[in-house]
């Protein structure tokens, strides 16, 4: 399945790698963060509810 | 108008103002320079521009912060923001004055430097020129930066990073005057451009960092 | 016919982005994964650069999304400073980090490209110059987001230094264009004759921008919800200390 990549295989996977794993890295971080300010932003809402 | 101008003159000049400094600082960069470099002339003579300008940056860049932070601290800007002059002409005071107090002594300090540096001899005209052209830019770009980050606490190295790249076109073509001199060649168009930078930055920039400083006063 | 200020108000931007959401990520996904295998095995090799004319499907969608991220950050800052709308402040806010990875991503990209091609990983070509301009502009403007505090502030702050930044950019890029002619070549995509990329390369080069695009959309869609959430968490807080 793996293509030939000839004398550069090193260089194209190595883009390939880095430039997924940046996207995937930063994808992961807005995913992650947006669950943690969401529940706070929820406990927070019910806290207030209690209160009146 | 003149009041403030000589205000923060005084200000500056006064011993803990930190006049001086930024002079010091570009003294000691061209000695360093050397000694990093090797005392090879020719070498020296053909990075003599560059370092002389980037030298000159980072000295504006140092005393940036002495602009606004001492007359926020102790209220005196609220006053000035309040006062029946209007914001912008206070910035444009301001940024005279910084170059007045670093620019303008960098400006004559520089041929000195340049002979330390091995400066061909045909650069000095421009490097004087180009300086005196170009720091004025650097005191109004300057100004927007310590406008931007004047409420901050340790806002000198976030303005460090926000100013440096703003400076990246005053400085290109400002030592590309000085090499091209150095070289014999034309200069006309760095040059030109140079001039059009700081009319630019001059004529437009103080509006930003007005409505920077209200913001940032409110 | 909804009008686009409508979606100004937080709340139907909530409730719209909320169905939008996964459709965009989906879709993101599915794009940018098929071009990016379109690529990667099924383009024959150039007969000039070998395999390494496959790092295109990477480099010229991340260089061009680094380039329309900072115009659609410029876009909205204007919006903010005129009409006042939040939604539009905190979505350049939430855009800053994606433009900085797609600027990284066209800089790293165009290292290892660079190298078995030109035989150097870094030249100072004005292309190359002015990406690393653009990248110290993007660290600034995150930096400065970061720095303060209370969010209008921040807003209005950031936004000047987008403005004043986008001038002094284009400026920087002449600079440098003035200061060093390049090796880089024209632009990939160059309607000039004999320069012309061949249809092989262009079809899944089309399906990776528009896999980018739409992966920026999705990213920029989540970090905006997550933001208008923290600015809301925000004000609660400082309601409930006020009491």
């Amino acid at each position: 399945m793996m293509p030939d990549l000839g004398r550069y295989a090193l260089e194209v996977s190595l883009a390939y790698v880095v430039s997924l794993g940046m996207i995937g890295a930063l994808a992961l971080f807005y995913w992650v963060r947006g669950r943690a300010v969401k529940r706070q932003l929820a406990e927070i809402e019910t806290r207030r509810g209690e209160n009146g | 108008m003149i009041a403030l101008l000589t205000r923060d003159l005084r200000l500056a000049l006064r011993a803990g103002g930190g006049f001086g400094l930024g002079l010091a600082f570009f003294l000691i960069l061209a000695v360093l320079v050397p000694l990093g470099v090797g005392p090879e002339p020719a070498t020296l003579a053909l990075i003599a521009p560059g370092i002389l300008w980037v030298g000159a940056l980072l000295a504006c860049l140092l005393s940036l912060d002495r602009i606004f932070a001492l007359d926020f601290e102790d209220g005196s800007l609220d006053l000035l923001a309040t006062a029946p002059v209007p914001l912008e002409a206070v910035v444009t005071i301001k940024a005279l004055a910084h170059w007045l107090t670093t620019g303008l002594p960098l400006v004559l300090i520089s041929p000195v430097l340049g002979l330390l540096l091995f400066l061909p001899a045909e650069a000095y005209l421009w490097l004087i020129l180009s300086l005196l052209l170009g720091t004025p830019a650097l005191s109004v770009i300057g100004t927007f930066g310590a406008a931007l980050t004047v409420g901050l606490k340790r806002g000198g190295l976030l303005m460090s990073l926000l100013v440096l790249p703003l400076y990246i076109p005053t400085l290109v073509f400002g030592a590309e005057v000085v090499s091209r001199g150095a070289q014999g060649l034309a200069v006309n168009t760095p040059l030109a451009l140079l001039a059009g930078i700081t009319a630019g930055a001059v004529a437009l920039l103080p509006f930003a960092s007005a409505h920077v400083l209200r913001i940032n006063l409110r | 016919m909804a009008s686009f200020w409508e979606y100004a108000n937080p709340l139907k931007f909530m409730r719209t982005s909320d169905w939008l959401l996964p459709i965009v990520a989906v879709a993101a996904v599915v794009v940018t994964t098929t071009g990016l295998i379109w690529g990667f095995f099924f383009t024959p090799d150039d007969f000039r650069q070998g395999s390494t004319v496959k790092i295109v499907f990477l480099h010229v969608p991340a260089a061009m999304m680094a380039i329309n991220i900072w115009v659609m950050m410029l876009v909205a800052s204007l919006v903010w400073l005129i009409r006042r709308h939040h939604v539009s402040a905190l979505a350049a806010k939430a855009a800053a980090p994606i433009g900085l990875v797609m600027t990284l991503i066209g800089l790293i990209t165009g290292a290892v490209w660079g190298q078995p091609m030109w035989g150097t990983w870094w030249a100072w070509d004005p292309r190359l110059t002015s990406f690393l301009i653009l990248f110290l502009f993007y660290l600034g403007y995150i930096a400065l987001w970061a720095a303060i505090d209370d969010p209008d502030t921040g807003a209005d702050l950031t936004a000047v230094l987008c403005l004043v930044g986008s001038v002094f950019a284009v400026l920087s890029r002449y600079a440098a264009i003035f200061w060093n002619q390049g090796l880089h070549q024209g632009a990939s995509l160059s309607v000039a004759p004999g320069t012309r990329m061949d249809w092989a390369y262009k079809a899944p080069l089309y399906t990776c921008m528009v896999g980018f695009g739409l992966v920026f959309v999705a990213l920029l869609l989540a970090g905006t919800r997550t933001e208008i959430r923290a600015r809301r968490m925000k004000a609660l807080v400082a309601r409930e200390r006020m009491a």
